[in-house]
This record gives C-alpha cells, structure tokens and sequence, in this order.
C-alpha cells in the first residue's frame, strides 16, 4: 500500500480528471470553473512531483519509477500544462467553441505524458503513448466546425497510429527475443541480445514510431500541418509536451545504449536523424509565410538537437536533453502564446507579415516575443543558448565533434529566420490594420514562460546540478 | 507434418468442387426464358423503390462506438474473474478493491455519455 | 504436433506488409484506418505466438491492452472521420488537402 506514496502526482491528476468529468456534467457554468480547476490540478500535480523528487523508487512490479528525473519530467509537464491552460481560458473565446472535454483531454494527455516518464516497462510506455497520443487526436480537431482543423487532426491520426503499429510491433518482436517486457531487463542483458536480429529490429521499430512523435526528420510529414491546422494552444503542448514524453521514453527504453559501458549501436541512427532533421528543419522554415508553419519547421530543427544527446551516448547528452527539454517547452509555450494572442477571428493574423510594426502597438508582446526569438535562436544570455551549449558539449565528449559543428552550423541558419520576425516588429510599418485583443490571462501565461527563460539562462548550472545528481 | 491437413483440403476441395458445380449445371441445364418482370429486383411483390446504396443513418455509428469501448473493457474482467480465488488468498481483499476502482472509472465514463446525450435516439 | 513458430511470425510478417501497403497505397480514410488496424492485430498475434512459444503470459496481457488501445483509437478515428465527412463531404485522403501534406 505504501507504494501509492509514490505515485501520488498520477493520482492527484487521474483524480483530477474524474472530477471535471462530474464537474462538466453537473454544472452548467463549467466553462469558468473548469480552467481554473484543472490549473490547480496540474500544480498540485507538479508540486506534489517536486516534493519527492528525492524519494527513487521502483513501483509495482518493476511497471513504473517515481522520483528524480521522472519527478522533474512530471513538474515539465504540469507546469507547461497549466500555462497551456491559461492561454486557452481567452483563446478559445475567439472562436465560439467552447467544449468542456477540451480541458478534461488536457489533463488526460497529461497524464499520459507523466506515465511515459515514469515507464519502466514497455507495456507502461505503450499506454502512456496511447493515452497521450489518443487526446492529442482528440484536442487537434477540437474545433469541430472548422475544416482545417478536421484535417489536421484526419492526417495526425492516421500518420500517429501508422507510427504506433510500428511502436507494437517492434514491442512484439523486442518481447520475443528478450522474454520479458521490463526495461530494467533490457538495461541489464543488453550485451546479451546485441547481436540479436530479431531484438535490434523491433528495437529499431519502436525507434521509428518514437521518432515520429519527436518530430524527427524522416516522420515528420505531419508536423507542419498539424501545427498550422490545430488550435493554437494545442500545437503549443503537442510541441512541447508530446515531444518531451517522447524522449523520455527513448532515454528510458535506450538507457542501456546511453551509458558509457555499452557502445551505442545505434548512434550512426541518432546522428543521421539528428543532422537531417536539423537542416531541413532551418532550410524549409526560411520559405515559410505562415508563423505556425514556421515554427513547425523549426520544432524538427530542434527535436535534431536533441537528438544529437541521443546520438553522443553519455550522461551529459542526457542532461543535456532534459535541460534543452525544460528550456523548449516555456520557449515554445511562450512564442504559440503569443502568436494565440495576436491571432484573431477564423485564422486571421496568423502570417509573418502581421508581426510588423507590433512594436508600436504592443510593446510588452513585441519584447516578450522577442526574448524568446533570441532564445530560440540559441543567442546568450537565456535558456536556449545553455540547451544548445550542453547538448554540442555532450557530443565533442563523445567525440562528435563533426554533429556539434553541423548543429552549431545549423543553429547560425535557424538565426536567420527567428531574427527576421525581431526585425520585422521593430523596423517595418504595419500593413495591415488589426486590433489585437487584450488577454490578461494569456499575457501572465506568456510572462511566466520568459521568466522561466531568463532563469533559465541566468542560472543554468543550477538546473543542470539536480539534473546530473539525478541522471546517475 | 503437412499430412496431418489432408483431410482439410479435401474437404476444401470438395467444397469448392461442390459449389462451382452446383452453379454451372444450374446455368447449363435450367431452360432459361428471361423477361423483364425476372429481371427486376425482387421486393416482396412491390414495386422497387429508391437505390439499393442507403446511406446507414450517423447514430448506428455513434452507438456503435460506444458499444466496441465499453465492450472491450470486460476483457479485463474475465481473468481477474477467473483468477480470482486464488489472488484473493495471495493478495487479500485489495484485489477486490483495484477492480472496484477501475469499474468506478469505466461507469463515470458511462455516466458522461449519458448526461451529455450519447443515448439519445432522435 | 504443434505449429512451429516461424509459421506465426511469418504469417504476422506478412499481415503487417498488408496492413503497411495498404497505408501507403490506399486513398480512402476508412481503408488506411483499417489497414491500420491490420498492423495493430499483426503485431497481437505475434505477442500471443511468441507468449504460448516461450510459456509466459506477459504477451497476452500486452495483447489485452493493444485490444483496448485499439478500440479507442478506433471510436477516436471514426469520430474524426465523420467529422470531416460532415464538413468535406468525402473521405478521400487526397482531396484532403487544404494544407499543404
């Protein structure tokens, strides 16, 4: 009984959700009472998460971890969640659509995402994926009325659950040539099975569906269009945390290739990945005219950096990852929150070109954004910069050293394309003339993402200290 | 080990016999004197009416829906069923108790579909 | 005598071709969805091929889940396909296409 302690951040939230639920059928003004609630659900979830982030343990039969990284995941998750939250509560005001599911799918995804982290068996990892991916299906067609978002929600269903046939497949064959499901065991006898074709395949296919909800170059045909054609909000958390649910649970299942005592087998996969998505993902965002296109393109550029700390193998690769992870999710909920603000009724403002001039007529918007451009671009002093710097630290360490150089090269592309916005907001007119409505709940969730950024930036070694303490 | 399914495709192989035969004597010894009443579609007697590709009316597929989720939840009840004996004597009454949970959750779930209009049939 | 285990893992190979051929070549969403599907009981029957193979039941509870995982993903699907019917009027993935693929 006493292992409930330890999961207690899953059964605030699961709890969570079954209230809404009785919340949304009972009360007829759900729509005030359920942002607010869920947002509380989600820091209770993440503080109770950070309260035992010291207490590691193994819970019910070798299924699932709690404490450390796992913990720091859970508070990622929750705390990006919440302000995910509070940018919908005005954003979706916009477009008349109100469906209280919308918060009840938030939280479930949510959930999923944490028992990705928390994986330490393959079956775990499976429904995490499915719990988070199947909401996610869910929340991309939320506006049920409006084409584009119908499509974008057809094309991520059928390319995810393409993805999570292979994800089972591979499980199925792993299973077959090991015997057993749990990670731990992979981790222990991976020696054993190196040489295993059967084990290598289905260790490779559940690569390839992972890959695909990182985003990574040769999966990530969905990505700009389910960005663009979702809600604004929702492409913030799927960017954010799909993704990183999505490495956590490579750097749980590939554990045993990330450490020093194995050699990688797979890094010649992981640096082809993260070199092409890296480039394709700077090159194609320069031709973008849409924003969220845009910055679609460059969440592959980014889901290649990280994948350079898979591909280096070691411990700073890791912490690496997890620091670039923690950066990217306040970067990108800050920047989709902003674009969610600027953007108005049925898809309107939602180019590049509408971004200039904003300096005049949002000053506090226009430096917001452009905090998190620079940090996007990996300029110093704030988060981005520090994620970049580990993860290309990580690789030289591992003597790969030609990734960090291709990466560096590619993050001097990307600048291109972040710095383009900065200058169109503060050294062009506006064409158009829109009213951009306030939203004071957006622009706190906005605020609370840079502030995170700064920190971030200011004090990395910090982060990175409880980072490695817990990677070991 | 492949003799063991002889007698299975001699059987197939009977059948398939069988059926094409039963066509194509059917076709070669029948008289055959068509016109246009035996062409038509047979429709109890009645004057055929509209096409036969109706378009399968939206609830039957929401209904259906519904029925293959909360349908396939019993999977998890059948061997905790079983097996249920035995795990009480091992595990005491909790066993009990993680099922209560989880059929609390399903029927919530239920509830839902209820309170927002699932079931409703116009 | 029993059937030896290459037999299910080829026959769950080949179901797992069909069902990735099918994705790839097939235009209407219901079809993918299904070929799909086929992927996903592919990969069923090699779990309860390789559980009774190695006499462990670790395979089988996997399969349970998949089952369930599969029922949503397809009350989800289909949801999702209807609502793009009401709007489009067709299910054709190729005409689909008001975002560029």
């Amino acid at each position: 009984m006493n292992e409930f302690y330890y999961i207690i951040p899953f059964i605030i939230l699961a709890a969570g959700i079954l209230i809404s639920l009785v919340i949304e059928m009972y009360f007829t003004s759900s729509e005030k009472i359920l942002p607010w609630f869920s947002i509380l659900t989600f820091l209770a979830s993440g503080f109770s998460a950070l309260f035992l982030v010291n207490n590691v343990k193994v819970v019910f039969e070798n299924m699932l971890m709690s404490g450390g990284n796992v913990n720091f995941f859970i508070f990622i998750f929750n705390l990006g969640a919440a302000l995910v939250t509070l940018l919908s509560i005005d954003y979706i005001k916009k477009y008349h659509t109100y469906y209280g599911e919308y918060y009840i799918l938030l939280m479930s995804s949510v959930l999923g995402m944490s028992l990705m982290a928390g994986a330490k068996d393959l079956i775990v990892i499976f429904m995490g994926l499915e719990i988070m991916s199947v909401c996610f299906y869910a929340l991309a067609g939320i506006n049920r009325n409006k084409l584009k978002a119908n499509e974008a929600s057809l094309k991520y269903f059928l390319l995810g659950s393409f993805a999570t046939g292979f994800l089972v497949y591979g499980m199925a064959l792993v299973y077959g040539s090991m015997q057993n499901t749990s990670l731990e065991y992979l981790f222990l006898n991976f020696t054993k099975f190196n040489t295993n074709i059967l084990f290598l395949a289905g260790l490779l296919f559940i690569l390839f569906g992972l890959s695909f909800k990182i985003a990574a170059f040769p999966f990530h045909m969905w990505v700009p269009d389910v960005y663009q054609g979702s809600a604004t909000t929702v492409s913030a958390l799927m960017s954010t945390g799909g993704k990183a649910a999505a490495f956590s649970a490579i750097i749980v299942s590939f554990a045993s290739v990330l450490t020093v005592v194995n050699t990688n087998v797979f890094a010649p996969y992981f640096g082809a990945i993260a070199v092409f998505s890296m480039l394709f993902g700077s090159i194609v965002a320069i031709a973008q005219t849409d924003i969220k296109r845009m910055m679609a393109y460059s969440s592959i550029a980014h889901a290649g950096y990280m994948t350079i700390g898979l591909a280096s193998g070691n411990s700073y690769g890791v912490s690496g990852i997890i620091f670039y992870l923690a950066a990217y999710t306040f970067m990108n909920i800050g920047a989709f929150g902003i674009i969610s603000i600027v953007e108005g009724k049925n898809d309107t403002n939602l180019t590049i070109k509408s971004y200039a001039g904003l300096a005049n007529k949002k000053p506090i918007l226009a430096g917001l954004l452009a905090i998190i451009m620079f940090s996007l671009a990996g300029l110093p002093p704030f988060a981005g910069f520090f994620g970049k710097y580990y993860i290309f630290i990580a690789a030289v360490k591992a003597k790969l050293t030609w990734l960090a150089i291709v990466g560096v090269i590619s993050s001097a592309i990307s600048v291109y394309f972040y710095i383009r916005i900065i200058v169109l907001m503060y050294f062009k007119e506006s064409e158009e003339d829109f009213v951009i409505e306030n939203s004071n709940t957006g622009l706190l969730s906005v605020i609370i993402a840079v502030l995170f950024v700064i920190l971030l930036g200011i004090a990395p070694n910090s982060v990175i200290n409880l980072i490695s303490y817990f990677a070991k | 080990m492949i003799e063991q399914y002889i007698p299975v495709f001699i059987v197939i192989i009977v059948a398939v016999i069988f059926a094409v035969a039963t066509v194509v004597m059917s076709k070669l010894m029948g008289p055959q004197r068509p016109n246009s009443e035996k062409e038509s579609t047979y429709e109890s007697g009645l004057k055929p009416i509209g096409t036969t590709n109706e378009r399968v009316s939206i609830k039957y597929y929401l209904v259906a829906m519904l029925f293959i989720v909360f349908d396939l939840e019993v999977i998890f009840v059948y061997p905790w069923a079983v097996q249920f004996k035995k795990l009480y004597s091992q595990i005491g009454i909790s066993i009990f108790f993680s099922m209560l949970v989880f059929l609390v959750v399903l029927e919530l779930g239920f509830l839902y579909v209820y309170k927002k209009g699932g079931f409703k049939w116009d | 005598m029993t059937i030896p285990i290459e037999y299910y893992l080829i026959l769950s190979g080949f179901m797992f071709l069909t069902g990735v051929v099918g994705v790839l070549t097939r235009r209407n969403a219901i079809v993918v969805f299904m070929s799909i599907e086929l992927m996903l009981n592919s990969a069923d029957l090699t779990f309860v091929a390789f559980s009774s193979y190695l006499g462990n039941s670790i395979g089988q509870v996997f399969v349970f889940f998949v089952m369930t995982v599969a029922a949503a993903e397809a009350a989800v699907g289909l949801a999702i396909i209807i609502a793009v019917f009401r709007n489009k009027k067709t299910v054709n993935i190729d005409e689909i296409n008001i975002l560029k693929w």
